[in-house]
């Protein structure tokens, strides 16, 4: 570090972005180690299940699990088409 | 009672050895004795960072497999009269461990010492889980460094649910952060995550701070543990830990830039 460095400390440092980055990553490596393991299989025939009646894509569902002291929270998210619903 | 550490980060290069060499220098040091296990079989290295690897007879895996009584394979240190180190083996089986046998030795140490460390190899595999399975108190050594600080946080998730303490519903194990490689000068310019970025994302008690340090290699060049460098910074540091983990009160040291302000004036080395 040199003179000139005294005049450029308010440069930001690659430091924080490091520490955003993990912390996103391991909220997100967290949240899933503390799911169930039949978590994905339960998505899998879910949408199995949906795709009978409906179009929707791999990407339409969404299930997550939740804990917290006195509850499970499992939340399922499906998003419809917005015409194309198969009738049959 | 005896307690079993277990030195662990799940990446490699950290300085799980150079630590586990150090802190069970440091526990004897300090008239508890101590044994310190090799876990790594197949790159056995506990030995060579201790000074003692022209006198490795018998490892750890003869002792599970009755080849050798744990008092023939056990080697004491030329340093210190209370540390004893067991090798591993140097075979190419990766089955070579096995939890029960790994119990029985344990159990054995358990009626003579006070202190047994636990050399963990690197990642999460069976010598990783063995060196962890029966720990009651975890030391994780992490790199200021994204990449270790990341599998420091998936060792705790590992330490939290498949450890023996854990299945067995026991209280769980004690965790503690050990920052290693740790450069105030280059934290101060934005470069490094800090001590407190570490701690918040993983959330450890901290046991200590390593400052990156030539005495580290000067150390394994010669095969003595970096605490016996009792001037050098890492020794120091190391000592600190020691003492910190048997329950003294000393403040943090290494953390903040020492140089003064004429050295970076004028640039420092």
């Amino acid at each position: 570090m040199s003179l000139l460095d005294y005049f450029r400390t308010s440069k930001v440092g690659s430091a924080s972005v490091a520490k955003e980055r993990l912390q996103i990553l391991v909220a997100h490596e967290r949240s899933s180690r503390n799911q169930p393991s039949y978590l994905p299989q339960l998505q899998k025939e879910l949408l199995e299940v949906i795709q009978k009646y409906i179009n929707v894509g791999q990407d339409a569902i969404s299930v997550s699990f939740e804990q917290d002291e006195n509850q499970e929270t499992l939340e399922l998210n499906i998003v419809l088409p917005e015409i194309n619903t198969k009738n049959t | 009672m005896a307690r079993i550490i277990v030195v662990t980060s799940g990446k490699g290069g950290v300085g799980k050895t150079t630590t586990s060499a150090a802190i069970a220098m440091g526990l004897a040091k300090k008239g508890h004795k101590t044994a310190v296990i090799d876990f790594d079989v197949g790159l056995r290295n506990l030995d060579l960072i201790m000074g003692c690897e022209r006198r490795v007879v018998y490892d750890f895996v003869n002792v599970i497999n009755g080849e050798a009584t744990l008092n023939q394979a056990l080697i004491r240190d030329k340093n210190c009269n209370l540390l004893y180190i067991l090798p591993a083996s140097q075979t190419r089986d990766k089955d070579a461990l096995s939890q029960e046998g790994v119990g029985k030795v344990l159990d054995e140490l358990k009626k003579d010492f006070k202190y047994i460390v636990c050399d963990s190899p690197a990642g999460i595999e069976k010598g990783a889980h063995l060196a962890m399975y029966f720990a009651d108190d975890a030391f994780v050594v992490t790199n200021p460094e994204v990449s270790s600080v990341r599998d420091s946080d998936r060792m705790l998730g590992i330490l939290a649910s498949k450890s023996r303490r854990a299945v067995d519903n026991e209280e769980p194990i004690k965790e503690y952060l050990l920052l290693t490689r740790y450069s105030p000068e280059r934290v101060k310019l934005g470069e490094m995550l800090s001590v407190d970025d570490v701690q918040d994302i993983l959330s450890l008690h901290l046991l200590g701070v390593i400052p990156e340090s030539k005495s580290v290699l000067n150390a394994s060049n010669s095969g003595t543990p970096v605490i016996l460098d009792e001037k050098s910074d890492a020794g120091q540091a190391y000592a600190d830990i020691v003492a910190r983990y048997l329950g003294e009160n000393r403040p943090h040291r290494f953390i903040d830039d020492k140089k003064g302000f004429f050295r970076n004036l004028f640039g420092s080395k």
